[in-house]
C-alpha cells in the first residue's frame, strides 16, 4: 500500500482524539459528582483510569501516527486490531460506564436507561451468539474477502470497519462478562460453550491468514501479523475467561461461606 | 459450622473432572510452550494440514484454555468445600492429559497432519515415545481412579454417592 499523503484528513484525526478525551472528561466529572453523594458507595479512580486507557487507546488506533503507520505494515495493522477490538473494549467494560451513568442520572432518566437495556433489541444483541457472530464473523468478512483491499482505498469504509471492530469487540466482551447491569443473563455454561467456538474461529482465521497471505503486503509480514493475531487474541481472551470463571466461582459459593463473608 | 468428615467422597465426579480438564489443559500448555515456543520443533502451520485438522486444532486449542482455567477454579471450589481429593484429581489429570496427548499424537499429527513432532529427522522414534508416554499416562490415571474409588467404598460401605 503506497500513500504519499496521509490517509485520514488531519482535522478528522484531531476530532477523533478530542472525542475520546471529552469522553474521559465526562466520565471523570460523573465520578466526582457522584462521589460527593453520601448515600452512594465510593467510585474508585482506577475505574476512570481503565476508561481513559481504553478510549484513548481506541482513538489512537483509528487516528494518529500509529494509524498511519499501520497502513503500510501488516504487523502494526494487526497489533492495532488487537488493541481496538479486544484490549480497549475489555478495559472499557471493566470501567463499568453504564453503572456510573445510572448512578449519576436522576431516577426517571435512569429508569429509561434500564428500560432500554431490557428492550428485546438490546437482548438480541447481547446474546453471546449474536455478539460472537458480529465480532468474529466481521473479521472473517474483512480478511477472507476483498473487503480488506477496499478498506485501504475508501475512507468511509475504513472508518466504518474500525468502528465495527471496536463496537463488536465491546459487545462480545459484555456478552461474556457482566460488569455492568446485565438483564436476561445467559448461564455460565452457555457463555463458555459459545466462547470456545468464538476463540476457535479466531484462531482458525489467524492460521488461514498465515497460510494465504493477503495481497499488497510482503508475505513474511503477513505471517508475523497472523501469529500476533493468534497469540495476542489468546492472551486477551485468557483474561476474559478468568473473569468469566471467577464470576461462576463467586455465584456458586456454598451457603456457609456466604454467611462468613456477610458477618465479617 | 463443623466440617463433615469425608466431604471429598460427596464430590467424586467434580474431583475427577477437575483433574481431567486440568490435565488436558496442562498437556496442551506444555505442548505450546516447549514444542512450539522453546524447541521450535512444532510448526505454527503445516501446508499438509487438512481442513478438518485446522478446525480440530482450533477447537482443541481454544478448549484447552477453558479447561485449564475451569479445572483450576473447580479445584478452588473443592478446596473451599474441604472436598479436594488428591488421588481422584491426579487420576483424572493423568487420564485427561494422556488422552489428549494420544489424540494429538495419532489423530491430529498423523491423520489430520496438522504438524509433525519434529521436521527433517526420522520421525518414528519421536512418534513412538510420544504415544507410548500417552498410553502409560492413561493406564496410570485409570489405575489411580480405580484405587480412589476403592478407598471410597471402603469408607462409605459401598453406597452410591452423588457428585
Amino acid at each position: 500500500m503506497h500513500h504519499e499523503q496521509q490517509f485520514l484528513p488531519p482535522a478528522l484525526q484531531v476530532l477523533i482524539v478530542l472525542f475520546a478525551l471529552s469522553g474521559a472528561a465526562g466520565y471523570f466529572t460523573l465520578m466526582l459528582r457522584t462521589n460527593r453523594v453520601r448515600r452512594l458507595k465510593h467510585w474508585p479512580a482506577w475505574r476512570w483510569i481503565l476508561w481513559l486507557s481504553g478510549t484513548v487507546m481506541a482513538a489512537l488506533v483509528i487516528a494518529g501516527p500509529f494509524a498511519e503507520a499501520a497502513h503500510h505494515d501488516f504487523r502494526l495493522h494487526m497489533a492495532g486490531h488487537l488493541l481496538l477490538g479486544m484490549l480497549a473494549p475489555l478495559l472499557i467494560a471493566l470501567s463499568a460506564p453504564v453503572t456510573l451513568l445510572l448512578r449519576a442520572l436522576p431516577v426517571t432518566a435512569a429508569r429509561r436507561v434500564t428500560k432500554m437495556l431490557r428492550h428485546p433489541v438490546a437482548r438480541f444483541y447481547r446474546n453471546p451468539i449474536t455478539a460472537s457472530v458480529l465480532n468474529i464473523g466481521g473479521l472473517w468478512l474483512l480478511y477472507a474477502t476483498p473487503l480488506f483491499q477496499l478498506m485501504h482505498q475508501h475512507l468511509w469504509l475504513y472508518l466504518l470497519i474500525h468502528l465495527h471492530v471496536f463496537a463488536a469487540g465491546y459487545l462480545f466482551t459484555i456478552s461474556m462478562i457482566y460488569i455492568d447491569p446485565a438483564p436476561h443473563p445467559s448461564s455460565h455454561l452457555f457463555r463458555t460453550l459459545v466462547f470456545i467456538f468464538a476463540l476457535a474461529a479466531h484462531g482458525i482465521l489467524s492460521k488461514i491468514i498465515y497460510a494465504e497471505p493477503l495481497p499488497g503486503f510482503p508475505p513474511d509480514e503477513v505471517r508475523e501479523g497472523a501469529m500476533l493475531m493468534y497469540y495476542g487474541g489468546d492472551l486477551v481472551d485468557l483474561v476474559i475467561i478468568i473473569l468469566l470463571f471467577r464470576s461462576w466461582y463467586r455465584a456458586t459459593a456454598p451457603r456457609h461461606l456466604y454467611q462468613k463473608i456477610e458477618s465479617s | 459450622m463443623p466440617i463433615p468428615a469425608h466431604q471429598k467422597y460427596h464430590h467424586q465426579k467434580k474431583n475427577l473432572w477437575a483433574g481431567i480438564l486440568f490435565g488436558l489443559g496442562f498437556v496442551a500448555f506444555i505442548d505450546e510452550t516447549i514444542f512450539h515456543q522453546l524447541l521450535h520443533w512444532h510448526k505454527f502451520y503445516d501446508r499438509s494440514t487438512t481442513s478438518i485438522g485446522l478446525i480440530s486444532d482450533g477447537l482443541f486449542h481454544a478448549f484447552s484454555w477453558f479447561a485449564t482455567v475451569g479445572g483450576l477454579y473447580l479445584v478452588a471450589d473443592l478446596m473451599r468445600r474441604h472436598a479436594f481429593w488428591h488421588k481422584m484429581f491426579w487420576g483424572g489429570k493423568l487420564l485427561g492429559g494422556g488422552g489428549f496427548q494420544l489424540f494429538d499424537g495419532t489423530i491430529q499429527h498423523k491423520l489430520m497432519r496438522i504438524h509433525q513432532i519434529r521436521y527433517n529427522v526420522d520421525i518414528l522414534p519421536y512418534d513412538l515415545i510420544w504415544n507410548i508416554t500417552a498410553v502409560i499416562m492413561i493406564i496410570a490415571g485409570l489405575l489411580l481412579i480405580r484405587s480412589a474409588k476403592k478407598d471410597n467404598i471402603g469408607v462409605s460401605g459401598g453406597e452410591t454417592l452423588a457428585s
